[in-house]
């Protein structure tokens, strides 16, 4: 056996072009006649549109059109796009028309194109677009959508709901009749948008010769992209091809469908050029899809010891202004419930509703960093009210390592059954609690309050539904030369994945990772792939790199064996050389690019009998069930009670994503997620005033973490293997981020427990602090 | 308006080692007219308006945002974008650290913040974990959660 790469901290194979500044992001291509597109966006959130005077800007020397829907021609003035997720539970599935028809209902709403020589000209011409605009009520925040004097986010709707989610299992009137204590708690989770630091980015290159679109774009799904469009436009999907090139950050917003593509797609063909646009940064604070608010109303039942036995509640979830995703963050945002809990029953339910604002989508962990808020919340608010130390709250509540595999009594959106496949909830909590210094805390806490100094600790908890299915493609193909070809259908965003899956197959297959050459997310190359998003790509892909290496070992071991006339077993496949194992006293070889060469002969050449040609396989090889991830965060707080301000002293996470493939690429993964829920928790927050105007639109205005702001982030691993791949691996993409913002708010309200303040909403910022010092103050000095 | 906005200049400067006579229009930012005339697509726009960093370059030796300075301003100037910091294959400390302690995924930010680090650590060798920190905090990186970044930059300023 040579080398062993899975388990082990190799070095990205994809760093070396990054580093030298030769990445190929979308704007970095050029083709010949190429032309430059800027869209003209509504500036105002609700609006009738009388009228758009495009003629000024067709004068402009450079352009080459303008485009307002009536411009794209038939069908497309009365062809909405169509959801990506249609749902049953939709009641209302509004999208958008590629332009915008008669209607705005959003600042950022596409309204028209220009397309020219460059971005520059394109960019003069769109401030001589003249639209008459008649504005219109809007709806700005999700908490009113529903009110009987709410005005309807779209002309002529009856009411702004779009649908409903429910979780539900257990008998909840029982537990809350047979339940020692109740308590209800309210809080209001904000989370921002994508801010990969690429934008969103387009080209689309018609070839009239083949009939064929290309389109290089920015997206963690190419094969949803291109089924979508060929849909919309009625095409055979072989006349699509979907490419991405390297792309700089997904999560989440990068996923789904936006109508910048197709009407780019239309726009080529029409103009016979190939077409960029490159979305700027004020464009994506309003363009690209955010996760948005959602406002929770809940209520627990549970047992003197704080044994929870029911909760229930509603939540208001904001879905922004069209449905281009269906109800999947809704979905994610409920069925993750429990947790890592054991709670007997559960009732809640998720209103959906229409505002005037940006669409949303699943932003880094989808709902599921704001199911695992709201059962913190839960957790947070017994412990507060019982008087009861959090963590043992949570180890009262825990599934038991001898539940597994335990089935919560939910269902997934499948509809199939909840069940968690694998983990230790319990040791995982007492890792990082040890490693943060809780047992010796307080002491430490009460000492630095003698001085004036407000430390605290706060825990957070949780379990990761990961890999979902079905499949990802995988193909493994010895060439001639000796180097393998691995092709997955899987588009990266800086992941890793080259160097994870040419790890799976340089260990099965017994190469040099180095022989490996790495090809992915091009629909016109790779075998079908699904989507790099719900931390679903390894236990997907990982188990396909495995079985097609593991099938083109046994092809190449088998013709070897003919070849060398010997035995099977006595060969072995070490840095690509098949050889007979010393025990078998003899002394042959033959190379993996040998053996490709006779499987692939030309003129006058034969295949071996018996076999196929290529040295190759594909695998859509898969989890058999959903591998869960979870983790535990302690985070410790300093806060000024004078300014507000937080600072993050540190911050421990326990994770366990199974088998590690790579352990420095998942404390990437783990370390990157952790910081974006700190964002979420303490720093991003998209405002928008009552009009629905957005307010919030560079990154002085909208904050982002940045270095000097973040704490040092320890990361510890348990490594329970999932039961449903061979691999034994979860996904790790998003286990950071969803634990993270209860750690930092609960950590708050530890420090500011004096006082008596109770966060419970976030982002909290400074400001906000304050005002909650000064009312908790008033509401002392009342009493 | 837009033939006032077409105005051009003639400028001369040394980008990487090597000389370039151009003639620019005079509202193209330098970072525009690295990508876009010079081709080198290597640095990278994040924001435009001054904040993430992804842009960073040296002029004479100092990081500087370059979609805050235009092109025409760097007259004369001897600029040093990340295609310039390697020595053909071999990787320059930072560089080669930047791949140790995966400071790195999705490569966008990386550009600038090699470049920030570059000038930073030759002015300030021995720098700390503080200094380093503070030395890239105006370069934003969605990806990495900074940590990392700032481990390839201490290793290499301890060197
Ligand atoms: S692009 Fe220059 S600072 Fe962001
Ligand atoms: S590596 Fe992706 S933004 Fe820094």
């Amino acid at each position: 056996m040579g080398m062993r790469y899975f388990g082990t901290s190799v070095q990205r194979q994809e760093d070396k072009k990054f580093l030298m500044g030769q990445g190929r992001y979308v704007d970095d291509i050029e083709f010949v006649g190429m032309l430059h597109g800027a869209f003209l966006r509504a500036e105002i959130a609700h609006a009738k549109i009388n009228g758009i005077d495009a003629s000024a800007a067709r004068e402009i020397p450079g352009v080459h059109a303008v485009y307002t829907l009536d411009d794209l021609g038939d069908p497309y003035p009365d062809k909405p796009m169509t959801t990506a997720y249609a749902s049953p539970l939709l009641k209302q599935t509004i999208c958008q028309h590629l332009l915008a028809k008669d209607e705005v209902c959003f600042v950022g709403q596409t309204v028209a194109l220009v397309v020219a020589e460059s971005r520059h000209i394109a960019e003069d011409a769109l401030s001589r677009i003249v639209v008459d605009y008649e504005p219109l009520p809007a709806v700005a925040d999700c908490r009113d959508a529903l009110d009987d004097d709410a005005p309807p986010t779209h002309l002529g709707l009856e009411s702004n709901l779009v649908g409903n989610f429910y979780g539900k299992f257990g008998d909840i009137d029982a537990a809350f009749a047979e339940a020692a204590h109740t308590f209800k708690v309210d809080f209001h989770e904000h989370r921002g948008g994508c801010h990969a630091m690429e934008c969103r980015n387009i080209i689309t290159n018609y070839d009239p010769g083949k009939d064929e679109t290309t389109v290089y774009l920015t997206t963690q799904s190419p094969f949803l992209i291109r089924r979508l469009m060929a849909r919309y436009f009625e095409e055979d999907e072989s006349k699509i091809r979907v490419i991405c090139p390297d792309v700089g950050g997904g999560f989440g917003p990068k996923n789904g469908p936006y109508a910048e593509e197709f009407v780019l797609a239309i726009v080529s063909k029409q103009l016979q050029r190939p077409v960029k646009w490159i979305e700027d940064r004020r464009e994506h604070f309003v363009a690209t899809n955010t996760q948005g608010d959602q406002m929770w109303h809940m209520e627990i039942a549970c047992e003197d010891d704080g044994k929870i036995l029911g909760a229930r509640g509603r939540v208001i979830h904001d879905m922004g202004a069209f449905v281009p995703y269906g109800l999947l963050l809704p979905a994610t945002s409920v069925f993750p419930l429990p947790g890592p809990y054991a709670l007997p029953a559960l009732d809640v339910t998720l209103d959906a509703v229409f505002t005037n604002k940006t669409c949303t989508s699943p932003v880094r962990g989808a709902g599921r960093p704001n199911a695992a808020y709201a059962m913190e919340r839960l957790i947070e608010t017994v412990a507060r009210g019982l008087k009861l130390d959090p963590a043992d709250v949570r180890r009262r509540n825990f599934v038991r390592k001898d539940q597994f595999p335990y089935t919560t009594g939910g269902t997934l959106p499948s509809g199939d059954p909840a069940v968690y496949d694998s983990g230790d909830f319990h040791s995982l909590l007492d890792m990082a609690l040890y490693k943060a210094g809780y047992p010796g805390f307080k002491k430490r806490q009460a000492a630095a309050r003698q001085e004036g100094r407000y430390l605290g600790m706060g825990i957070s908890s949780c379990i990761e539904d990961t890999g979902f299915g079905p499949y990802e493609g995988v193909k493994v193909k010895v060439q001639p030369s000796g180097k393998v070809l691995l092709q997955t259908g899987a588009a990266s965003q800086g992941q890793g994945h080259q160097t994870v899956y040419s790890q799976i197959v340089a260990e099965e297959l017994g190469v040099n990772i180095e022989s490996i050459v790495y090809q992915s997310a091009d629909t016109g190359t790779v075998p079908h792939g699904v989507a790099t998003a719900g931390s679903r790509v390894t236990a997907n892909a990982g188990p396909a790199s495995q079985a097609a290496a593991r099938l083109v070992r046994k092809k190449a071991l088998k013709l070897a064996a003919e070849v060398l006339e010997i035995d099977e077993d006595d060969l072995d496949i070490e840095d690509g050389v098949v050889r007979a194992i010393p025990e078998s006293g003899r002394n042959v070889n033959i190379s993996l690019g040998d053996l490709s060469f006779k499987l692939t002969p030309l003129m006058n050449g034969k295949v071996p009998e018996g076999y196929e040609p290529e040295l190759e396989a594909t695998s859509f090889t898969s989890s058999t069930g959903v591998p869960h991830a979870s983790g535990s965060s302690v985070a410790e707080v300093e806060v000024d009670v004078e300014t507000g301000e937080v600072k993050l002293v540190n911050y421990v996470i326990a994770h366990d994503c199974g088998n590690m493939i790579n352990p420095m690429l998942v404390d990437g993964q783990i370390v990157g997620g952790v910081v974006h829920g700190i964002g979420n928790a303490l720093f991003e927050r998209m405002v928008y005033d009552e009009n629905a105007q957005p307010m919030s639109m560079n990154y002085g205005e909208f904050l982002l973490p940045i270095a000097t702001e973040m704490p040092p982030i320890q990361v510890l691993h348990q490594e329970t293997p999932s039961p449903h791949n061979e691999l034994g691996v979860k996904g790790a993409g998003e286990g950071g981020t969803i634990p993270a913002a209860n750690a930092i708010i609960a950590a708050i309200e530890n420090a500011l427990e004096p006082f008596g303040v109770v966060v419970n909403d976030h982002p909290v910022d400074p400001q906000r602090i304050c005002e909650l010092l000064d009312a908790a103050q008033d509401s002392a000095s009342a009493a | 308006m837009s033939e006032q906005n077409n105005d051009e200049r003639e400028i001369t400067l040394t980008v990487n080692g090597k000389t370039y006579r151009e003639t620019v229009e005079t509202r193209i930012h330098l970072a525009d007219f690295l990508r876009l005339q010079l081709k080198l697509t290597g640095t990278h726009l994040g924001c435009e308006h001054g904040v993430c960093g992804a842009c960073t370059i040296l002029v004479d030796g100092e990081a500087v945002r370059s979609c805050l300075m235009l092109a025409v301003q760097a007259n004369g100037s001897d600029v040093t974008t990340i295609e310039g910091l390697a020595d053909g294959e071999e990787l320059t400390p930072i560089q080669k650290a930047f791949s140790e302690h995966h400071a790195l995924q999705c490569g966008f930010c990386t550009s600038g913040m090699i470049m920030s680090l570059t000038a930073y650590i030759a002015e300030n060798p021995g720098a700390d974990e503080e200094a380093i920190r503070e030395a890239i905090s105006g370069n934003i990186c969605r990806c990495t959660g900074y940590q990392s970044i700032v481990a390839a930059g201490v290793a290499v300023a301890a060197k």
